[in-house]
């Protein structure tokens, strides 16, 4: 090979490895770009079983006394926690539209001081947009010392236009410890 | 053909001013940048892991031989899994992709060596080390990670052993390894093709390791993003996963199966271009339909990225998701038809032999299509909620990826070994390798279509009573195929130490430069382009 070709493939040697890298580079990015995404996403499809992680207004549509929806309460405590928590109520009925206030019951068993946080879901996923929290403990963290015991409230309300084939709605907290998390 | 000999008398003059270069011994293949040189460390780590895997493999059906707990623990049953599992995705098949990329792109494209020699090198001998540190990790108090090769959170976070960070360090090697390979065949396909060798002229094994190396470049990335963010999960208090921080384990799954469905494809896009090559050399006619494989080829790589949710159809998907994925992966079997049906159509009236390569390549294509089947089953949203996480699912990744892409790499070995080694192997022993092997693969995975069905779970060291006959069958042909493999190992060192002296195109039918240097290839290829017309 002449002198004159091997510098020109070397030239556009260059030319191409860096735009590869420069894909490589993208696509990590692209990586780490798919985590607020899929927020984005979820939010704005309501998919997921998240909910309002902040409080809402309660919009005023009337009450659709014509239909009655299920809702379940349900706790779980992750991995580690020793506190006991669990819904007052197992369950309840409402009208779309109509608000209610149902209260949890926790206790921190141990012999620490123990900061916990719910995180709520709601079964089925496509649901989740449609369950409004006005008033949650879980918006913010629960300290409880050891052995201290509390109820908290959850003010709710389900949208008047929750699709019609959903009858009953679970709503699921899992609790977590994050002591670790806060003091630092 | 004229170009033969006159390529033959340049590359000998070449051959000597080039020979007092070459080091010998440990060094050699140390500090080696030479194409041929960098293959055969590719294969033969990969063959070791090949091994290695298959040794985890072996305790593993031992495990499940009969029910009941025998040999090991649960959790070290967890390690097997996870451990056999990567090694064979990124120690065995990947490299010896590689190892094939190597050896033949240079010398198919005419072209005198990779792009990037000097990147070539260090591509390959990171990877030892990382490897290292995988297998090292069962040694350490942690113990193997213990997660399964996919790595679900909050398993590999919040509840792993521990071993995490050995994990994600072996990955991230693995990673740099395969987007460093991958670049260097984009810049050597782009750039060093012999004149008048056009993007549509070239060979279709060349065109599958293009489109395989963007397919890495674009998703590895992605997999080295998630194992990181794992890291930072697991050590640094960070919630990517973690729903008490608001995070959420689901979208590990989305982001590990965006990399993971294209990664599957990365281990089968190969093997097409392998088998493309050998069944028309045995059937001594053109490939049918040479521009409908690329596109077909081409197309699956791109509907690669929109199918990934097909792996998380029970995590609760609405509906909408749920059929939109369930429509595109059925789709993928589109492209996928037409290659089956051109290699049939290439074999269609010609005058067929059975060498050891070809029959490889036909039980590739039947096989291979079985586990296709399986894959459209599984595609199925509803019927996947029975399959899901069953030994269902086994049976449909072993078809597809040892009768599949193991199969081929065995037919590519077989067919370029003279060419490696310069010597033919032997055809009695290899056929042995061949009927072993296909019988008892078949009784290693069919039973488990069985076993999936009547609803064993996968990942378990011990199940129900009723299931107690197929596993024993089933670990029969494990055991069986396992030891077959040493009969390939025996045909390799048999054929490298001496052997009936191999001519330049040993197969007949076979086309291609690569038939056009001698046997075996001289160090130094096509250190003058050879014409194309
Ligand atoms: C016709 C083409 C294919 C279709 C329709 C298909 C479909 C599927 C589906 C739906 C699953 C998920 C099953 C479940 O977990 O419930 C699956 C799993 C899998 N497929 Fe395929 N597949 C195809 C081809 C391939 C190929 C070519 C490979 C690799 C060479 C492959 C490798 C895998 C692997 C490794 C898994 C299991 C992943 C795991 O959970 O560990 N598939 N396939
Ligand atoms: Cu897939």
């Amino acid at each position: 090979m002449s002198k004159g070709t091997e510098q020109q493939t070397d030239r556009s040697n260059g030319k191409v490895i860096k735009k590869l890298v420069l894909v490589v580079f993208a696509m990590f990015g692209f990586g780490f770009a798919l985590v607020p995404l899929y927020d984005v996403f979820c939010d704005i499809t309501g998919l997921n079983g998240k909910t309002n992680d902040v409080a809402v207004a309660y919009k005023n549509d009337g009450i659709d006394t014509t239909r009655t929806v299920k809702v379940q309460f349900i706790t779980r405590m992750a991995k580690g926690i020793p506190w006991q928590f669990e819904p007052v109520i197992n369950e309840i009925l409402v009208h779309p539209g109509e608000v209610k206030f149902v209260n949890f019951y926790a206790k921190n068993k141990s012999k620490r001081d123990i900061i916990g946080k719910a995180v709520p879901s709601v079964s089925p996923g496509i649901a989740g947009g449609y369950f409004q929290k006005i008033e949650c403990f879980c918006f913010t963290h629960q300290p409880l010392k050891a052995g201290e015991e509390v109820e908290m409230g959850l003010q709710f309300y389900v949208d008047i236009d929750l699709p019609s084939e959903i009858n009953t709605l679970t709503l699921s907290y899992t609790l977590y410890e994050i002591s670790a998390k806060v003091d630092s | 053909m004229t170009t033969e000999t006159i390529n033959e008398s340049l590359d000998d003059a070449h051959n000597d001013d080039h020979h007092d270069h070459k080091m010998t011994g440990i060094k050699r293949w140390l500090y080696t940048t030479n194409h041929k040189d960098i293959g055969t460390l590719y294969l033969w780590f990969s063959f070791i892991m090949l091994l290695t895997g298959g040794a985890l493999a072996m305790v593993i059906r031992a495990e499940l031989f009969q029910p009941g707990l025998q040999i090991v623990e649960p959790d070290f049953f967890n390690q097997l899994t996870t451990v056999h599992g990567l090694i064979m995705v990124f120690g065995a098949i990947m490299p010896a992709f590689t190892g094939f990329a190597n050896w033949m792109l240079p010398m198919m494209i005419g072209a005198p060596d990779m792009a990037l020699p000097r990147m070539n090198n260090w591509s390959f001998w990171i990877l030892p080390f990382a490897f290292a540190i995988l297998l090292g990790s069962f040694f350490m108090e942690s113990g193997a990670p213990n997660f399964g090769w996919t790595f679900y959170a909050p398993l590999s976070t919040t509840y792993s052993n521990g071993s995490t960070a050995f994990f994600v360090f072996a990955v991230h090697i693995m990673g740099i390894s395969s987007i460093m390979g991958a670049i260097n065949i984009v810049v050597t396909i782009m750039n060093l093709r012999a004149p008048g060798m056009t993007y549509m002229k070239m060979p279709l094994f060349v065109w599958t390791f293009f489109i395989t190396a963007y397919l890495l470049i674009a998703v590895m990335p992605v997999l080295a993003g998630v194992v990181t963010m794992l890291l930072t999960d697991t050590y640094f208090g960070t919630s990517f996963f973690d729903a008490a921080g608001g995070g959420d384990p689901v979208m590990f799954q989305h982001i590990f199966w965006f990399f993971g469905h294209p990664e599957v494809y990365i281990m089968i896009l190969p093997a097409f271009g392998i088998v493309s090559t050998i069944i028309p050399a045995f059937s001594r006619k053109k490939l049918f339909g040479y521009s409908s494989m690329v596109y077909a080829t081409s197309s699956i790589a791109l509907l690669s990225f929109i199918v990934w949710a097909h792996h998380m159809f029970t995590t609760g998907m609405p509906l909408f998701g749920e059929l939109f994925f369930m429509y595109c992966t059925m789709l993928i079997a589109v492209p996928t038809g037409v290659k089956v049906f051109n290699w049939v159509a290439t074999m269609w009236r010609g005058s067929l032999t059975f060498e050891t390569p070809m029959l490889f390549s036909i039980a590739f294509v039947i096989l291979f299509t079985i586990g296709g089947f399986s894959g459209l089953m599984l595609a199925l949203t509803p019927v996947d909620f029975q399959y899901h996480d069953t030994y269902f699912v086994v049976a449909h990744f072993h078809y597809v990826l040892v009768t599949g892409s193991l199969f081929s790499i065995y037919a590519g070995a077989y067919f370029w070994l003279p060419k490696w080694t310069g010597h033919m192997y032997n055809e009695s022993l290899a056929k042995w390798h061949f009927w072993c092997s296909l019988i008892s693969v078949n009784l290693l995975f069919f039973p488990m279509h069985f076993l999936g069905l009547a609803g064993m779970p996968r990942r378990i060291p011990d199940y129900a009573l009723q299931f107690a006959d197929f596993n024993k069958w089933v670990s029969i042909g494990g055991f069986a195929f396992g030891l077959s493999q040493l009969i390939f190992l025996a045909v390799v060192i048999k054929c490298i130490k001496g052997g009936k002296k191999a001519p330049a195109k040993p197969w007949d039918g076979a086309e291609g430069l690569e038939w056009t240097v001698a046997s075996p290839a001289p160090y130094h290829t096509f250190s003058t382009p050879p014409k194309i017309d």
